[in-house]
């Protein structure tokens, strides 16, 4: 069958090449699950290298929340945009950074709609290495928007009092957090059809767990049933340690909350998402 | 270990349903060591979903396979350390470039990061996309963007590569580099198991063919011995005046062994795969003053195969793609 070279018009592969090629790999050992978790998350970098406009979505957003709330709202209910400022800053901090969350099911049902994920899960590689290490990319970018809000705060003449450190470990629970919570946005990025679907879903469940929360105003000022939802929603939990944080007066126990409730979403969810990512 | 056994895939009575459908009703397989097996049939008919259980991607709902020696379902791990896929949507990514597919494969396999480089450029270079190796993949041609999916395939020469469908969708140019690579990899050693809706793939490639329809196996054997049972080839005539159709069919009933009328009442054909005797034939019926259109002498087509193995035609069943779900 090959034995007529002269016939063949395939500049395309060099057969020689090709059988050096196939006969040059003596097969590795297998790559350990911290290894092809952080392959993944460089995977999710390489992305954002070649269409880095998919960042805009994670730094306009905050900074328009940031501008808005602080000077259409920041007198109204503060008394003076300054005083709002340090009040809603921690608060849209972690406000952007979950709303960034529901991208990562997003990508991960846009994932699916592609046959690179078969290859994948071919591979004999820790099984949900694939969904840890794009929610580590991600996590670099939800530390994208949130550093996007802390400098557009300085620069708006937001002076924490922490310092650095304070703002670094502000940041850091609010990425813990976001990790945790985005196992439930990769379980229905899973579970529903399309992208949009999922889109509209996530926003759907964040908007209101963000916003019934003490992210833009004081608990005190609502209705007592709201009032009651607000005081328990993790996300107010969370906005009040970060706020500690950058203040340097965060109480122990805010941040215990915020730490469980990220292991236990990541304790359901992630066994879920992986029972799921091996089905799809 | 697997190179003992005479058997790459050993599988029997395979099921898996998708609600009320059986998209796989019963396969049993058999392929050598060593070989490129070609599982054949149209759109639907079960390709896909065979494959996707021999590489671990489904459970099956009923039977059991053996992959190089290791269970699908109980050793899984073990067969997806030893087998390859390159699956029927390319299976590379298509927001990364050439070369940072390779080296994402390289990486996951356990090569390192050096390694997995030199690797990358090797294959690039091997499989001629070199100069496209830093442009991102949904910029490739459908043939770039196979052969790619085929090197991503054999960062770690696999000791059984699935291929389903290589070449649909391809021009003939493609469709033969992708031939040529593939047999290469046979000519190394790599076990192939090739799903294909083309004959003529089958035919140059196989070495063994099982056809596929409705979730079963109604045929199976080596190409010769499945063209043979429809007839080898045939001569096809066209008339320019149809009422000369019986005095044609008299002619190549006596030229040849056996006529067929087709549905179009201008035309015949009859089973033929020697070109000199078809000339014959053609020579006989202008000599007898049949008037002649055309003629020509060709393989039997995929739908001739259906058409005998299962009197109905392959079109029919392409009403519904088979989509991973």
């Amino acid at each position: 069958m090959s034995t007529a070279p002269t016939t063949r018009s395939a500049p395309g592969a060099d057969e020689a090449a090709v059988r050096k090629a196939l006969s040059s790999t003596p097969r590795p050992p297998r790559a350990s699950a911290v290894s092809t978790a952080l392959t993944f998350g460089w995977r999710g970098m390489l992305k954002v290298k070649h269409v880095p406009e998919q960042l805009l979505d994670v730094t306009i957003t905050p900074v328009m929340f940031v501008l808005m709330f602080t000077y259409l709202f920041g007198g109204a209910i503060a008394g003076s945009t300054g005083e709002y400022l340090d009040y809603i800053l921690p608060g849209i901090l972690v406000m952007s950074v979950l709303f960034t969350t529901v991208y990562s099911g997003v990508a991960l049902n846009t994932d699916l709609t592609k046959g690179v994920v078969d290859r994948f899960r071919s591979l004999p590689i820790w099984r949900p290495s694939p969904l840890v290490g794009s929610l580590l990319g991600d996590s670099v970018r939800y530390l994208i928007a949130g550093t996007v809000i802390v400098v557009l705060g300085v620069i708006l003449g937001y002076r924490p009092d922490a310092g650095i450190p304070g703002v670094i470990a502000a940041l850091a629970l609010v990425i813990v957090f976001a990790f945790g919570l985005s196992w439930v946005f990769t379980t229905l990025g899973l579970l529903l059809r399309s992208p949009n679907a999922v889109m509209n879903a996530g926003f759907m469940g964040i908007f209101p767990v963000t916003f019934l929360s003490n992210v833009f105003v004081e608990p005190e000022t609502l209705p007592s049933v709201l009032e009651a939802f607000v005081n328990v929603n993790p996300v107010s939990v969370l906005a009040t340690a970060s706020r500690g944080l950058m203040e340097g007066n965060a109480e122990a126990g805010d941040i215990a909350i915020v730490l469980a409730t990220a292991a236990a979403l990541t304790a359901v969810f992630a066994p879920l998402t992986t029972r799921l990512y091996r089905r799809a | 270990m697997s190179a003992d056994s005479p058997l790459a895939i050993e599988a029997t009575g395979l099921v898996k349903s998708f609600g009320e459908t059986r998209a796989v009703d019963g396969v049993d397989l058999a392929v050598r060591t060593g070989s490129v097996y070609g599982v054949l049939g149209p759109n639907g008919a079960g390709k896909t979903t065979t494959i996707r259980m021999l590489a671990t991607l489904l459970r099956p709902d009923a039977g059991s396979a053996r992959v190089l020696g290791h269970d699908i379902v109980s050793e899984a791990d073990a067969v997806r350390g030893l087998v390859s896929l390159t699956g029927q949507l390319a299976s590379v990514d298509e927001d990364l470039t050439g070369r940072e597919n390779l080296i994402l494969l390289g990486r996951l396999l356990g090569l390192r990061r050096p390694t997995a480089k030199a690797r990358a450029g090797e294959l690039l270079d091997a499989f001629g996309l070199a100069d496209a190796a830093g442009r991102l993949v949904k910029h490739y041609s459908g043939g770039m963007r196979r052969r790619l999916d085929i090197a991503a395939s054999i960062v770690v020469t696999p000791d059984l590569m699935f291929l389903d469908e290589p070449t649909t969708g391809l021009d003939p140019r493609s469709r033969n580099q992708v031939w040529e690579i593939v047999r290469s990899l046979v000519a190394e050693g790599t076990t192939i198991l090739l799903c294909t809706q083309y004959l003529d793939e089958a035919d140059q490639l196989a070495d063994g063919i099982a056809v596929i329809d409705h979730g079963r196996v109604i045929a199976e054997g080596t190409p010769g011995q499945l063209k043979a049972s429809v007839g080898s080839g045939a001569l096809h005539v066209r008339l320019l005046d149809p009422e000369q159709r019986p005095e044609a069919a008299r002619v190549l009933e006596r030229s040849l062994d056996g006529v067929h009328l087709e549905p179009d009442p201008a035309a015949l054909s009859a089973p033929c795969s020697d070109a000199d005797r078809a000339a014959e034939a053609v020579a006989d019926l202008a000599r007898a003053g049949v008037r002649i259109a055309g003629f020509s002498l060709g393989q039997p087509s995929l739908d001739e195969v259906f058409l005998a193995l299962t009197g109905h035609a392959a079109e029919e069943e392409a009403s519904e793609e088979e989509l991973p779900v």
